[in-house]
């Protein structure tokens, strides 16, 4: 007897729903038996996490906060992957919109104060494009493996930051940090902690959806993904959809970056690498390129950080199980996710 | 995949009901503890800079017993992050809320400015607000001393520092470090090598054999780990420790000495004054004199006479009548920074970015 994965004829719909349920289960057991090894009750530690994230006004509007960067690189990422571009240099994207914004705040003295934020935001989108625009061009034109070059662009991008806001840029005072953005130019509160980067992450939602299902672009940017070859069959310019859908990943990305700063840390600061880039990679994954669907993926992962804190306040575990319960949230989730479009076939040997 | 957003939308609502009963918080009693919030850079495992604030954590919780309630969140790293933290807390009911790294500062104020009626204590840094004081100790009266050690014990008079981040506070410590070490041996440098990282177990180590490999035989550090003075003594040389006693921590005798940190000293009077509504904003900077540095034992492989040399100058700091940068002081181009017969102002060593004389390396 032997076990063989299969691919499935047809996506099952069933499937679709009830591996991620299962999924989800296996992975709140294996949590569960983690929290009993370390003597805590695991009821207690999961409704703590969800108390901690959406318990009360200010948890969820954290929650919020902390899903906007993380929808924005999903999304961003989530158009290279389209046509199997494995973009994972959203992070350094996202360090260049936040360099990028810095720029314009600390340097561009000749704009009117209330022009910062929107050139700042622009600056920083194209940065982030400009960035992943190189490895599209590279991978476009000679075939240069995207998933490296994307990889280590991310820490030449955190390198320069860190050059930057700990020299070149430092505001004086010995503070780790570029001095404070003028306070007019800072991304305006929409509701309590919520900054008005909300709307912008929703537009993207609602602008991709029509790019991507709507439009011939979206359609040839599916068909190179799924089939290069009859894509290029049918006179779609392989090269030139590699380096457009790279200049928009990055520039979501980049944007990201630039908006969580003016909204949040008001500079360009330590910890500007906060890892959305690297997130939004999964959040994308989870979500199934879907847009609409990202919304909801990325307010669970930030859900799983913002509830992970309340492990520490609430049940007075280290922080160290927060990761952990993250981590075993995900593992199940993604490695169900391949039944989807597969299935297990136990072959039995039939006597000889 | 839209099933699987749908999926997550009830998997999230069914486990809200589910567990909806375990969320209400009790309601509070007459005699519930006082909270207080505690807010650390890394995890106080790492046998150095936190730890040391969790010792003094400790202190506080073995002085207040039952009357006080801490909750300590760690590993928060110094960005958004943590001002959720800080406003976790004060959700969580913490009536003072203590951080221990540097690039909390800003996001401190903000939070402090929100919640009028919480205190804040943040250690290292030169922020304040009515309801936000800064504290934190002369480390470098105890680093002054390392260096006359350091020196006394290096054959060669090179001695090596690991360094963090550029901050005014590292400097600082190297200088005194430098001056320390100059007062021995006339002829001693002190080479840096920055990390950029608090906290890196590897690169801290990579510092710290980069500095080994040029024929250094001391290394100190401001690092939170013990890897520098580990390299160091692998290679059969001699470490100054930090924050904790590393000699014990690391247990070899090549570890001559660690300055260290005795945070509940602070801790406690600040947590007394805001449970009895006399808190005030301050920005606090205690040294030897008020208890909040010392110097760990020193190795028995330092002559005991050389020990007492070292004890008369820090009776000498302790009593006033000497402190560390006493004029004449010059950088390390030559220029003067402070005349004779003076000492240096506090505002001019919170603001330092220069190295003394006898320092190879640069503050940029």
């Amino acid at each position: 007897m032997r076990i063989v994965v299969e691919k499935r004829d047809n996506k099952s719909k069933s499937a679709a729903v009830l591996i991620p349920l299962a999924s989800f289960a296996i992975s709140l057991i294996l949590g569960a038996i983690v929290l009993l090894a370390s003597r805590s009750n695991p009821l207690q530690a999961y409704s703590a996490m969800l108390d901690g994230a959406f318990g009360n006004a200010r948890r969820f509007q954290y929650t919020i906060v902390e899903s906007i960067p993380l929808l924005m690189c999903g999304l961003g990422v989530g158009v290279a992957f389209r046509l199997k571009f494995w973009n994972i240099g959203a992070e350094g994207q996202y360090v260049w919109g936040a360099i990028g914004i810095t720029w314009v705040m600390q340097f561009w003295k000749f704009l009117p104060v209330p022009m910062l934020l929107p050139i700042g935001l622009l600056v920083g989108m194209t940065l982030g494009a400009v960035w992943a625009g190189v490895p599209g061009y590279l991978k476009a034109q000679w075939s240069v493996d995207e998933t490296l070059t994307t990889l280590m662009l991310n820490y030449v991008a955190i390198g320069l930051a860190e050059y930057l806001y700990i020299s070149a840029w430092k505001a004086p005072l010995g503070n780790m940090g570029t001095p404070e953005f003028p306070h007019e130019a800072w991304l305006p509160p929409v509701w309590g902690k919520i900054h008005s980067g909300l709307y912008i992450a929703l537009a993207f939602v609602v602008l991709l959806w029509f790019l991507l299902y709507k439009t011939r672009w979206g359609f040839e940017l599916n068909m190179i993904g799924k089939n290069p070859r009859a894509a290029r069959y049918q006179g779609v310019s392989i090269k030139r959809n590699i380096v457009l859908a790279m200049l928009l990943s990055g520039a979501i990305c980049g944007l990201a970056g630039s908006m969580n700063t003016a909204a949040i840390a008001h500079r360009l600061t330590k910890g500007v690498d906060g890892g959305y880039g690297f997130t939004g990679i999964i959040i994308a994954w989870m979500a199934g390129l879907n847009p609409f669907a990202s919304i909801l993926v990325a307010i669970v992962m930030a859900a799983l950080t913002t509830g992970a804190d309340a492990l520490q306040i609430a049940m007075k575990l280290p922080e160290s199980m927060g990761e952990v319960l993250q981590g075993l949230v995900l593992i199940p989730l993604l490695a169900g996710s391949i039944f989807v479009e597969h299935k297990l076939k136990v072959i039995k040997k039939e006597a000889a | 995949m839209k099933k699987l957003s749908v999926l997550l939308v009830l998997l999230l609502l069914s486990t809200t009901l589910m567990f909806a009963q375990g969320g209400k918080e009790a309601a509070p009693a007459a005699d519930e503890p006082f909270k207080v919030g505690v807010i650390y850079i890394t995890s106080p495992g790492d046998m150095g800079y936190s730890y040391m604030h969790d010792q003094g954590t400790k202190a506080a919780e073995a002085y207040f017993g039952d009357k006080i309630e801490v909750i300590r969140m760690e590993n928060v790293p110094e960005n958004d992050a943590s001002a959720r933290a800080m406003e976790q807390l004060i959700d969580a009911g913490a009536k003072i809320v203590f951080a221990n790294s540097y690039n909390y500062q800003d996001y401190m104020l903000q939070v402090a400015k929100e919640n009028p009626d919480v205190y804040f204590e943040h250690c290292s840094g030169y922020l304040s607000n009515e309801n936000m004081s800064n504290y934190f100790g002369r480390m470098y009266q105890m680093r002054y001393l390392s260096g006359m050690i350091a020196a006394k014990m290096s054959p060669s008079g090179k001695l090596g520092y690991v360094g963090a981040f550029n901050t005014p506070e590292v400097v600082r410590g190297i200088n005194a470090f430098a001056l320390g070490a100059r007062a021995v041996n006339p002829k001693a440098t002190t080479t840096v090598v920055w990390t950029n990282t608090w906290y890196d177990p590897s690169l801290e180590r990579q510092g710290a054999i980069a500095l080994l490999d040029q024929g250094i035989d001391v290394i100190a550090q401001h690092q939170d780990t013990t890897e520098p003075a580990k390299a160091a003594i692998e290679r059969g040389k001699y470490a100054v420790g930090y924050n904790a006693d590393f000699r014990s921590v690391v247990g070899s005798d090549n570890v001559l000495v660690s300055p260290m940190w005795d945070w509940g000293n602070y801790m406690i009077p600040a947590i007394e004054s805001a449970m009895n509504g006399t808190w005030k904003s301050q920005a606090y900077w205690g040294g030897l004199e008020d208890k909040m540095v010392h110097l760990s034992p020193i190795s028995p492989l330092v002559p005991k006479d050389f020990q007492d040399v070292v004890m008369a100058k820090q009776a000498e700091i302790a009593n006033g009548t000497w402190d560390v940068f006493w004029g004449p002081l010059k950088d390390n181009t030559g220029a003067v920074r402070q005349q004779a017969g003076g000492k240096l102002a506090d505002d001019k060593m919170l603001t330092m970015d220069w190295f003394v004389e006898g320092v190879i390396g640069s503050v940029k």
